[in-house]
């Protein structure tokens, strides 16, 4: 596995997602081996299905919305760097001087954009509303999870 | 009118002051002439003892032979009766102190009863008496300390603590290093200044004296941290900080104590330190995990003795002080993780009533020693033989304020980067502010081996201490920390859109977590779950199902659920059609409209209390200390709402009864005053198929309720996936029929609706039956059993409740 991340992961390009994610480059790297792993067509893109083979994200009552933000509009598949664009989102956020030179776009893992993304998360047809059905179906998927106990040490 | 009112109020606290002052004088004054008999063997009002019949008596010439009448044996009940009077004295302060709601605002209670027994000590010490020997080591450490912990162990908010653990392990253990030795070697130098006559004491006495007192205590502290309210991290890190540094502390302590007396220490001692150190702290949590195992072992097998099985909770927990106090490990950690790790198995294990049992004497015991504690603190403090040294005690107290400012300065500096939620310069003040010491180090002061040659110095130094804490810091607190505003809980924060949405976001997180693989937080709790269910749950526990929790948190929500229906609606329902009229488009009018109406407004409100069992956690985990999680309010709010729907619904219901019977009725489900719990199941057996009814009777109890709860549980959620609507009404038939065939019996009202407002109350109330049990005087002859025989009942009846649903829900 070493040897297949060092031949299809390029300096450059761990540079670039560097500089847009903020990700440290051991970050990247082990990330990569994850993305790699879940990869089972081996040709360098996630699908859904290869999502839904993780176990804990099948019984995760918000795992296919979780899926489904990880592919942007129409899509079926992602690239290692729409990869690590989602996954930027989770990064803790900075202080604000520290990104001061960085370009106009926010920074991924920025409020605004979290938000945006937790926003998304609500809506389902992607008209950039959550109407009330939405709301509710959030409410009744974690509805079905309580009824699994994932949780425990109330 | 109003103002005739309030001085009718006015008039009336002020005589109560005034008669509680007096009798506290009384009994204070009481109690300094009973102790006296000891010291001559014959009263004015005193016969000879009742032994007169075989001994010869003093005096002759009377009386001869004749039995005794009137005697009088004082020494024989003396212990347990100044015990009892002190204990009644302590409390009757609390209760004056309540009486004038303000006082306890803005001065905690912990200054009120030092006060008290400031006054106490004054006049016991007038008239050359000595106080009973409460603060002494052994007493404190064996009697009056372990109440108090197994008080905080067992009402530990757990999810808040696990979570913080870290931080409150290091402030724990590294913040009291700080401090002792900052304190110790700072004494130390002050010592060496000729001018103030301390020079004798050493650097090991001083480190002993530090050590002592640089450990927070959390009686005090949280004293007053819970009338003023401040955020979750903040007390759940003094909380921690206070309870956990009692490893440190025994470590040190003994440590010092030993090198007390030798003339160097060397680098050996400072190992072993250390290595006594881990074996103190570890040795405490091992040997309170294994206590609280056996102990929820045994409570699996309890079920036919309900009524000792508070008993077990008391004695393990004691046992586990016991035991490690005798291997001189830290017996606080012990019963500590004794209480947390047996309150999860034993709360499903028991009966409710056991359950409310064991909280209420835990509190009370609490309570007691908490206030005995304080008490005693002011009387002993003028009683004892004093050393003052204004410069070592001024020293002391400025130096103990200075490390305990700069330790929380240091540390918060070096674990703030490693938390999520980081602490503010205002959290840290209020940190280092509430930095109360109390009682504990004040005991130890008193076991102070006697070849320390400045005892007196020392004890004197501490309770200046303790009570310039307690005092000082205690009243000004709370004016600081409103003027600061420092982040205060704010209840009303926690809205349902609050607690959904952090809901979401766990799952989310969590779920982010396992696609990276990453071992997050929820992975360990995942883990610890897993084998929790696997292994210790099978154990453990009575009936393992793993819907049992569910049955639990189900209740908690439906608390909340009524909580937030009284609150927004007024405990009305002529106010919910707001709601309604919101969800109402898609579905058809089949249904007569009342019914939809409430069915409607349960079936938002029970999706979103689904999703709200952390509100009550949060909020009940920081209610007063003084009061239970509070359980009384939701009660009440409850029975309200109870009381109005089904006023708003009588018109459909062809009982007669009036409201307060219905009520009544409705808790114990079937079972009407003279009927039998035979008849009413084979009531329930003659109502059509209801296929949950094999499930009931597979699960071999009797739940009468759970055939009420059943239906209407599976409707609910055949209800949320908003497609069917036609089928509520036929679910609704088979209640109605059920209902109808039982009406007979005098059951409640057989309209559909009410069986789901039932059976979601039916689950409450058998939270709250057993409390409630006490008060009905409408059905003694069914209160013994009905309630025991359900509690068998609440948890498989519970389950197949849920697992019906759930695989419904999985099917949707």
């Amino acid at each position: 596995m070493g040897s297949r991340a060092s031949t299809l992961l390029r300096e450059e390009e761990i540079e670039e997602i560097k500089k847009e994610t903020g990700f440290s480059h051991s970050q990247i790297t082990r990330l990569y081996s994850r993305f790699t792993s879940l990869d089972k067509g081996e040709n360098g893109t996630l699908s859904r299905e290869d999502f839904q083979r993780i176990p804990e994200l099948a019984i995760n009552p918000l795992g296919d919305r979780i899926i489904n933000a990880f592919f942007p509009e129409g899509e079926d598949q992602v690239n290692f760097k729409g990869f690590m664009r989602t996954l930027a989102h989770f990064r803790p956020i900075e202080d604000n001087e520290k990104n001061k030179n960085l370009p106009a776009s926010e920074p991924l893992n920025s409020r605004t954009n979290k938000l945006l993304f937790a926003f998304r998360l609500y809506d389902l047809d992607r008209d950039n509303k959550i109407s009330r059905d939405e709301l509710l179906q959030v409410l009744e998927k974690v509805d079905v999870e309580q009824k699994m106990s994932i949780r425990f040490l109330h | 009118m109003e103002r005739f009112a309030l001085s009718v109020e006015r008039t009336k606290t002020w005589v109560f002051c005034m008669i509680f002052l007096l009798l506290c004088c009384t009994t204070g004054k009481c109690e300094l002439k009973e102790p006296k008999p000891t010291d001559s063997g014959i009263f004015e009002t005193v016969k000879p003892f009742d032994s007169g019949i075989e001994e010869p008596q003093p005096f002759p010439e009377e009386e001869y032979g004749n039995l005794p009448v009137f005697t009088m044996d004082y020494a024989r009940i003396q212990i347990p009766f100044e015990f009892t009077l002190w204990v009644l004295l302590a409390s009757f302060s609390k209760i004056g102190f309540h009486i004038y709601q303000k006082i306890t605002i803005w001065i905690p209670e912990s200054c009120l009863l030092i006060a008290i027994g400031l006054i106490v000590g004054a006049i016991m010490h007038s008239v050359k008496e000595e106080p009973p020997a409460v603060l002494t080591s052994n007493v404190f450490f064996l009697y009056m300390l372990p109440p108090i912990i197994l008080d905080s162990g067992y009402f530990m908010p757990t999810r808040p603590f696990f979570e913080n653990i870290g931080t409150v392990l290091w402030y724990a253990v590294v913040g009291t290093l700080w401090n002792s030795i900052g304190i110790g070697l700072s004494l130390f130098a002050i010592c060496q200044f000729e001018l103030f006559e301390v020079q004798d004491i050493n650097l090991q006495e001083n480190l002993l004296f530090a050590s002592i007192i640089s450990a927070v205590d959390p009686v005090a502290a949280l004293n007053v941290f819970d009338d003023v309210g401040v955020n979750e991290q903040i007390y759940i890190v003094i909380f921690g900080e206070g309870l956990f540094n009692d490893a440190v502390t025994v470590v040190l302590y003994s440590m010092f104590a030993f090198l007390a007396d030798m003339p160097s220490i060397s680098s050996t001692d400072v190992f072993l330190g250390v290595a006594r150190f881990f074996v103190v702290g570890i040795g405490g949590v091992l040997f309170g995990v294994l206590f609280g195992f056996v102990a929820a072992f045994t409570s699996r097998f309890t079920s036919r003795v309900r009524e000792i099985e508070p008993l077990f909770v008391f004695m393990f927990s004691y046992l586990a002080y016991l035991v490690a106090e005798l291997f001189a490990i830290s017996s606080i950690m012990a019963i500590i993780t004794c209480a947390i790790t047996m309150k999860y198995y034993v709360e499903e294990n028991v009966s409710q009533r056991s359950c409310t049992t064991i909280r209420h004497v835990v509190k009370m015991l609490a309570t007691v020693s908490e206030t005995l504690i304080f008490f005693f603190l002011g009387v002993v403090t003028i009683t004892t033989d004093h050393e003052w040294n204004w410069a070592y005690v001024m020293f002391t107290l400025l130096f103990a304020f200075l490390w305990r400012g700069l330790g929380i300065l240091v540390l918060t500096q070096i674990v703030n980067p490693l938390r999520t939620i980081r602490f503010s310069l205002k959290d840290q003040f209020g940190l280092a502010y509430g930095g109360l010491r109390g009682a504990i180090c004040f005991a130890l002061a008193f076991t102070l081996g006697d070849n320390i040659n400045r005892k007196n110095l020392f004890v004197t130094a501490s309770i200046a201490l303790i009570l310039f804490t307690v005092f000082v810091q205690g009243i000004s607190i709370r004016p600081i920390v409103e003027y600061i505003k420092i982040r205060r809980t704010n209840k009303d924060l926690n809205t349902i859109n609050v607690e959904i949405h952090t809901r979401t976001m766990e799952h989310l997180i969590c779920g982010v977590e396992d696609l990276c693989g990453q071992w997050g937080h929820y992975y360990w709790k995942d883990k610890f779950k897993k084998f929790n269910d696997r292994i210790l749950r099978r154990i453990l526990l009575r009936d393992n199902t793993a819907e049992s929790s569910i049955v639990s948190l189900y209740k908690k929500l439906e608390l909340q659920n009524a909580i937030e229906l009284f609150d927004t609606s007024m405990g009305d329902i002529s106010a919910a059609p707001s709601i309604v009229s919101l969800s109402d488009e898609k579905k058809e009018a089949t249904r007569p409209k009342k019914k939809f109406k409430t069915g409607d407004i349960l079936k938002m409100h029970d999706i979103l209390a689904k999703n709200m069992y952390k509100i009550r956690q949060r909020t009940t985990a920081f209610t007063n200390k003084y009061s239970l999680p509070d359980d009384s309010r939701t009660r009440e709010i409850l029975i309200r709402r109870h009381a109005s729907i089904r006023r708003s619904l009588r018109a459909e219901s062809f009982r007669e009864q009036p409201a307060q019977n219905i009520s009544k009725s409705l808790r114990y489900y079937s079972l009407q005053p003279g009927g039998s719990l035979e008849s009413a199941l084979s009531l329930r057996r003659r109502s059509p198929a209801i296929p949950e009814e094999d499930l009931l009777r597979s699960s071999g109890a009797s739940p009468r309720s759970s055939s009420r709860s059943l239906i209407p549980m599976t409707r609910l959620n055949t209800i949320t996936e908003q497609t069917s609507p036609k089928e509520p009404p036929a679910a609704a038939a088979h209640p109605l029929a059920t209902e109808n065939r039982s009406s007979l019996r005098g059951r409640k009202a057989p309209v559909a609706t009410p069986r789901r407002h039932s059976s979601n109350r039916a689950d409450e109330d058998e939270v709250f039956s057993e409390n409630q049990a006490g008060a009905e005087e409408q059905h003694p002859p069914t209160q013994g059993w009905v309630p025991e025989n359900r509690d068998p009942g609440l948890n498989e009846a519970g389950n197949p409740l849920l697992r019906q649903s759930s695989q419904r829900s999985w099917r949707t």
